[in-house]
């Protein structure tokens, strides 16, 4: 499995020049490719009423061209922010390589382990398996965004009370991950707790304290 | 990944247009994404279909409930109406996955899942499903959790869905819309067992997309649920799996659905297993009768033998479970 960042670094103030339209550059720096792509695929959104020729567009060639880049709007931890990520960019690739937010770890890459785990539009997600490209619009919540001020969020404390994990690499998706569980309503029983943070590997094996902690965070006990 | 272009369509014209020029319609795309990774899939274009209005669980008018393709997994299992209509349903789904994954994928991308099979996965590997006329890897190599049912020469890779298969259990049917139309295949058509054209999954005709899938009005009481064998207790793949609806009355079952997963290339409907449940009295006895003819025409592979047995455990234990005895 590859680590693809994201080509493009183009801030969104110096991206959108109306002075770019599809086909009007011959040799294009990435700059102007990027943006002219930027304007193309506004013009791909609004023509789609046109007819279906829009979609005709042809696809970056990787040898040759820089890859289709999209510029997404989306709420990170209550900011909002306007990014040019080339579509192939994840979501946890977003948060970590262009926000900073290494909070959100990257395990498996393959929606296998949670550690990837984040909060979309209040419902907990893998995002490794998210395309950023596909978030305009939304709300993400990570682990950075769960505390209010210097006061933790209750499950952060409850991991703390209960010692709930070792090495730690795993325990911002589960605590992302307990978070959604515990708004599901999946908190019955500890069986139900564990069949519902099955998502969530912790190769140190934290599991029963896991459990605890989402027991104390949604029972108070 | 390779680059592809992206599109998110607002309506379903939209999107049928961007489907008949050849763009792959992204909907949870927890498998399309996971398998675009690989380059297994490499898509040119991806259309977004998430905005599209197919995210309704109605009942029909008939009794039946109709699930609309983009409905999640989680939402789908947790439906008032699915819970007290169709167990089964709801448990399928709840032992599949993850409750991440759940929260993301859809009811129509789950029935488009692809196989598991790890030289599918593998680029570097044989797969006629992957790659028409390579061969298959896995007929002769590390072959234990695939199918023993509806296999070919060509092709021996499981289908990996679990709600698929109380699909296929409960004769559902699957709504589709394209350029031309709509229309509506029943389930047992849809999914295609590989025969000698493996890349050949579903019974798709270029750019359609998938509305809705239909559960049909059942005889009530109807009792169902669904059990899943797997080498961990959640958040693994099916050895094997059996969905089961059975309405009894007076004593007597009158219809009985049953199907397997985790042993066929598709969903498994075990027709044998149905007509020896159907007008007798449940027991004991009767389950492990109907239950030695789940693997009725099971053509095992080196490592996945111990699958026949354990399909017929399965089936028999879903059998008691879901229609009590004695």
């Amino acid at each position: 499995m590859s680590i693809e960042p994201p080509e493009s670094t183009v801030s969104p103030s110096e991206g959108y020049s109306e002075g770019y339209s599809e086909g009007s550059s011959s040799a294009p720096s990435r700059r102007t490719f990027i943006a002219t792509t930027a304007v193309g695929s506004a013009v791909v959104a609004g023509g789609l009423i046109g007819g279906p020729s829009v979609f005709g567009v042809e696809p970056a060639d990787a040898a040759t061209q820089a890859p289709p880049t999209s510029s997404v709007s989306v709420t990170v931890n209550g900011e909002r922010r306007t990014v040019t990520v080339d579509n192939r960019t994840s979501l946890l690739d977003l948060l970590r390589e262009r926000m900073g937010l290494t909070g959100s770890k990257k395990g498996c890459n393959a929606g296998a382990c949670g550690a990837c785990t984040v909060l979309v539009d209040g419902q907990r997600v893998n995002s490794c398996l998210t395309l950023a490209v596909r978030l305009d619009g939304a709300e993400v919540t990570t682990i950075e965004g769960l505390a209010k001020g210097e006061r933790l969020h209750p499950l952060q404390q409850a991991f703390i009370d209960q010692d709930a994990f070792q090495c730690g690499f795993c325990t911002s998706g589960q605590i992302m991950s307990g978070v959604g569980c515990i708004k599901e309503g999946h908190t019955g029983s500890p069986e139900e707790i564990r069949e519902f943070m099955s998502g969530n590997i912790c190769r140190c094996g934290c599991y029963v304290k896991i459990v605890r902690a989402v027991e104390q965070t949604a029972h108070g006990k | 990944m390779h680059p592809f272009s992206y599109t998110r369509a607002t309506d379903t014209r939209q999107a049928l247009h961007a489907g008949r020029d050849g763009g792959r319609y992204i909907a949870g795309g927890t498998t399309l994404v996971d398998l675009m990774r690989e380059t297994v899939e490499r898509p040119r274009t991806l259309v977004d279909i998430s905005a599209l209005p197919l995210r309704e669980i109605m009942v029909t008018r008939r009794g039946g409930l109709r699930i609309g393709a983009l409905v999640r997994m989680s939402e789908a299992a947790a439906h008032r109406g699915v819970r007290a209509l169709y167990p089964v349903i709801s448990q399928a789904l709840e032992l599949s996955a993850s409750a991440q994954l759940r929260n993301m994928a859809t009811i129509g991308g789950n029935i488009m899942q692809r196989t598991r099979c790890t030289y599918f996965r593998d680029v570097t590997a044989a797969c006629n499903k992957r790659e028409p006329g390579s061969g298959c890897a896995a007929l002769h190599g590390v072959n234990r959790t695939h199918a023993i049912l509806g296999t070919s020469d060509d092709c021996v890779a499981t289908h990996p869905s679990d709600v698929a298969v109380a699909f296929a259990a409960l004769e559902a049917s699957v709504h589709l819309m394209g350029a031309d139309g709509e229309r509506t295949v029943p389930f047992a058509d849809f999914l295609l067992k590989p025969g000698s054209t493996p890349n050949r999954e579903q019974a798709l005709r270029p750019g359609e997309l998938i509305t809705a899938v239909e559960l049909p009005a059942l005889p009530r009481p109807l009792r169902s649920g669904y059990l899943k064998v797997r080498d961990r207790q959640s958040y693994e793949f099916a050895l094997t799996s059996a969905a089961v609806a059975l309405h009894i009355r007076h004593g007597v079952i009158r219809e009985a659905k049953v199907a397997a997963g985790g042993v066929g290339t598709v969903p498994w409907k075990l027709t044998a297993v149905e007509r020896q449940l159907i007008g007798r009295r449940p027991s004991d006895a009767l389950w492990t009768k109907a239950a030695e003819h789940a693997a009725d025409g099971a053509r095992p592979l080196q490592h996945n033998r111990f699958k026949v047995e354990l399909l017929k455990r399965t089936v028999e234990r879903q059998l008691r479970i879901v229609g009590g005895g004695k």
